[in-house]
């Protein structure tokens, strides 16, 4: 009777602690954007309903929801292989943008290839190209020691300049040179490398399966593999993985390959499904929203798939909002900015066990009788000493 | 044109560019010293570069050039301090992950310093800024004289911290504080040394250092404000501090050779060289990239206790 009790006590007094903490990072999040919003003279409220509710009114808006959460997905499935194995991937921007050229370049050099052959071959290529081009940071990192972030954010903005090199000179379209405006994108790519659109009359295309599916593969891959248990040993605690003989440096280069993998099919699939020729401004940001979603998808894969629907559907709203309310675009940025700093601020309370325990101890010090704590569970910390 | 004209040019253009660099820099080598890792550092540029900026802009019927220019630096240096202050927060009180805070800030930073430019200001407009401040007598000796003695007072600012950093850095207690928790947090601490106090302090004078290098951005080198001012330049700050070992006098020479390597490609752009203009844009970036890989037994040199978060009640 009086252990039920007591545990009744601490389930409360513990659902009490993780409904602050996740109330405090969302109102965190919330005002920091509402604050800023203020500050150009609107009214938060009326942004919020419009980038929540706007989108969801059509099909249309559905539809476009839904082709921005295909690269979302891809991105960051592959942003939290590379966050287990222990090395940050800031550069799935540059590793997308790489993706695309590659893949534009092989659908435009065999135009005459069937579609059974060509459009695997594509993604394929996308896939590689951003493979590789992570895979120079992950060798960076496991060879040379070169931390990852400053050189995947390096490798973005060489990927940009590479890319545009490339738009602008030998991959543009004569036209655009001859009778156009000089525009930088490629020809239109042959039909057999489209990806098929879902629904008639919308964008939405067979993009979206291929992410849901790599979303299961990439489950099975980290926790039913042995790569991926070598893969998480590694991020987890490197050392220890050491000496159970797991190579971390290789586990870190497999790692950088995967998630650069990831990227550049997402680019490749944005290539096919949506805009069927390469063109300047394609990856738009998906590269960092990416990071956002695998965070806010804990990540893991089952999390990440609806995160990036809530996350294409803030994409879609804040257009919206552009359009309509004339927010400018970059505040998509500060609400991002906004919620990684608090999601990773809320992270460490869940996952501190120390933090817990003494929020805990205040609490029940307030509601129960002195003698009472002593058999709380919580107050175990003194026998761990 | 001759040779010594062609290196005197070369060297008047890329002098004043390492300014912000040098001050971004020197600023997140004393984040770096106390433990803390910033890469938020390009977001705080971004802010600062665009409120150093505000106040000639708008009051510029009210207020005298002078006085303008000068309340945008301090609003700049007191903003950036802030932001240091929240990335504390965020990574000391609450020991979130430093790495992916930085990219937070970073994005906080750059989103809000962008959403407000372009609802107030709109698009590119320039500014009359600081205007550069040769050194009656000194700047008349040749070579040396445009090069060193003719330019920005912010420039001079800069450099005089140089000295001066090393100088708190190395000879005062403070210095030995930043160190000592940077080093060696539990050591500090059993000492009787407030760790996550000195590092706030650390972080707050490291984001007013990073706002400091954005306003020269904005005030003194462009002259106006954009979007993507800043440009990458926070992180090539953040680099910069392990090319120069975090020290005062390697990040000098660091930022001086990184910016000299960039004018050399302006150079090479505007003598008519046929060369896509993208691949001399990338170099900087790539020089960062091999510049880290060469740097590698400096990364031994790290302070030891670089980016892990100290918790007085954990057991080790």
């Amino acid at each position: 009777m009086k252990t039920e009790r007591t545990s009744t006590l601490k389930f409360a007094r513990e659902s009490a602690y993780f409904t602050l903490i996740v109330l405090g990072a969302i109102v965190a999040a919330v005002g920091i954007g509402a604050f800023v919003l203020k500050l150009i003279g609107v009214n938060p409220i009326d942004v919020y309903l419009v980038i929540l509710t706007e989108p969801l009114k059509d099909i249309y808006g559905i539809t476009e929801i839904l082709v921005r959460t295909s690269p979302l997905i891809l991105i960051a499935l592959g942003i939290a292989i590379a966050f287990r194995s222990g090395i940050l991937n800031i550069g799935a921007e540059g590793q997308m943008q790489i993706g695309i050229i590659s893949a534009a370049a092989i659908a435009l050099a065999f135009p005459e290839l069937p579609k059974p052959i060509l459009l695997p071959m594509v993604l394929i290529i996308g896939a590689i190209g951003g493979a590789l081009w992570g895979g120079i940071a992950g060798y960076l990192k496991a060879r040379m020691g070169v931390n990852e972030i400053l050189s995947t954010v390096m490798l973005n903005y060489i990927a940009a300049q590479v890319y545009g090199f490339l738009l602008r000179g030998p991959m543009i379209d004569p036209e655009e040179l001859t009778v156009g405006s000089g525009t930088p994108q490629t020809i239109r790519l042959p039909r057999a490398a489209w990806l098929d659109r879902l629904i008639p009359g919308t964008r939405l295309h067979a993009g979206l399966i291929i992410a849901l599916v790599m979303a299961v593969l990439v489950y099975l891959l980290l926790w039913r593999t042995t790569t991926g248990f070598r893969l998480r040993a590694s991020g987890a605690e490197p050392r220890a993985a050491r000496f159970a003989g797991i190579h971390v440096e290789r586990s870190l280069i497999i790692a950088m390959l995967f998630s650069g993998g990831f990227a550049g099919l997402a680019g490749a699939i944005e290539l096919t499904g949506v805009h069927r020729r390469a063109i300047e401004s394609i990856s738009s940001g998906y590269g960092f929203s990416g990071i956002v979603v695998a965070l806010f998808g804990g990540l893991h894969p089952a999390f990440i798939v609806p995160s990036a629907i809530f996350f294409g559907l803030l994409l879609i709203g804040a257009d919206m909002t552009q359009r309509a309310m004339a927010v400018p675009a970059n505040m998509v940025l500060v609400l991002q900015g906004a919620i990684i700093l608090s999601i990773v601020s809320a992270q460490s309370f869940f996952k501190d066990p120390y933090a817990k325990d003494k929020f805990l101890r205040r609490l029940s010090s307030i509601h129960l009788p002195r003698q009472k704590k002593k058999n709380a569970p919580t107050s175990d910390r003194g026998g761990k000493r | 044109m001759n040779p010594v004209d062609l290196v005197l040019n070369i060297l008047t253009i890329g002098v004043p560019f390492s300014v912000a660099l040098l001050l971004a820099s020197t600023g997140e080598m004393f984040n770096q010293r106390a433990g803390i890792f910033n890469l938020g550092c390009e977001g705080i540029m971004a802010m600062g570069a665009f409120l150093a900026f505000l106040p000639p802009y708008f009051l510029k019927d009210v207020l005298s050039p002078d006085t303008a220019n000068l309340l945008g630096l301090m609003i700049a240096v007191f903003a950036g301090a802030l932001l240091g202050i929240l990335f504390a927060v965020v990574t000391i009180l609450f020991r979130a992950p430093q790495g992916i805070s930085g990219i937070g800030l970073q994005m906080l930073g750059v989103g809000i310093a962008g959403t407000l430019f372009r609802h107030f200001v709109g698009g590119v407009t320039g500014v009359p800024g600081i205007a550069n401040f040769p050194i009656p007598g000194l700047s008349k000796i040749s070579f040396l004289g445009p090069v060193l003695f003719d330019l920005n007072p912010v420039a001079y600012f800069a450099f005089l911290l140089v000295p001066i950093s090393w100088f708190v850095l190395f000879k005062t207690p403070w210095g030995l504080r930043v160190r000592a928790v940077g080093t060696h947090p539990r050591a500090a601490d059993t000492m009787g040394i407030n760790v996550a106090r000195v590092r706030f302090q650390a972080l707050a004078l490291g984001g007013a250092f990073a706002g400091l290098a954005g306003a020269y951005l904005s005030l003194c080198q462009a002259k106006m404000f954009a979007d993507d001012l800043v440009a990458g330049r926070g992180f090539i700050a953040v680099a910069l501090v392990y090319f120069g070992r975090w020290h005062p006098l390697g990040i000098l020479g660091g930022s001086l050779l990184f910016s000299i390597a960039q004018s050399f490609q302006l150079s090479v752009q505007v003598w008519g060289i046929d060369f896509p203009y993208e691949f001399a844009v990338m170099l900087p970036y790539v020089l960062v990239i091999v510049v880290l890989a060469l740097a590698r037994k400096s990364n031994k040199r790290s302070p030891a206790a670089l980016g892990k978060p100290y918790d007085r009640e954990k057991r080790v």
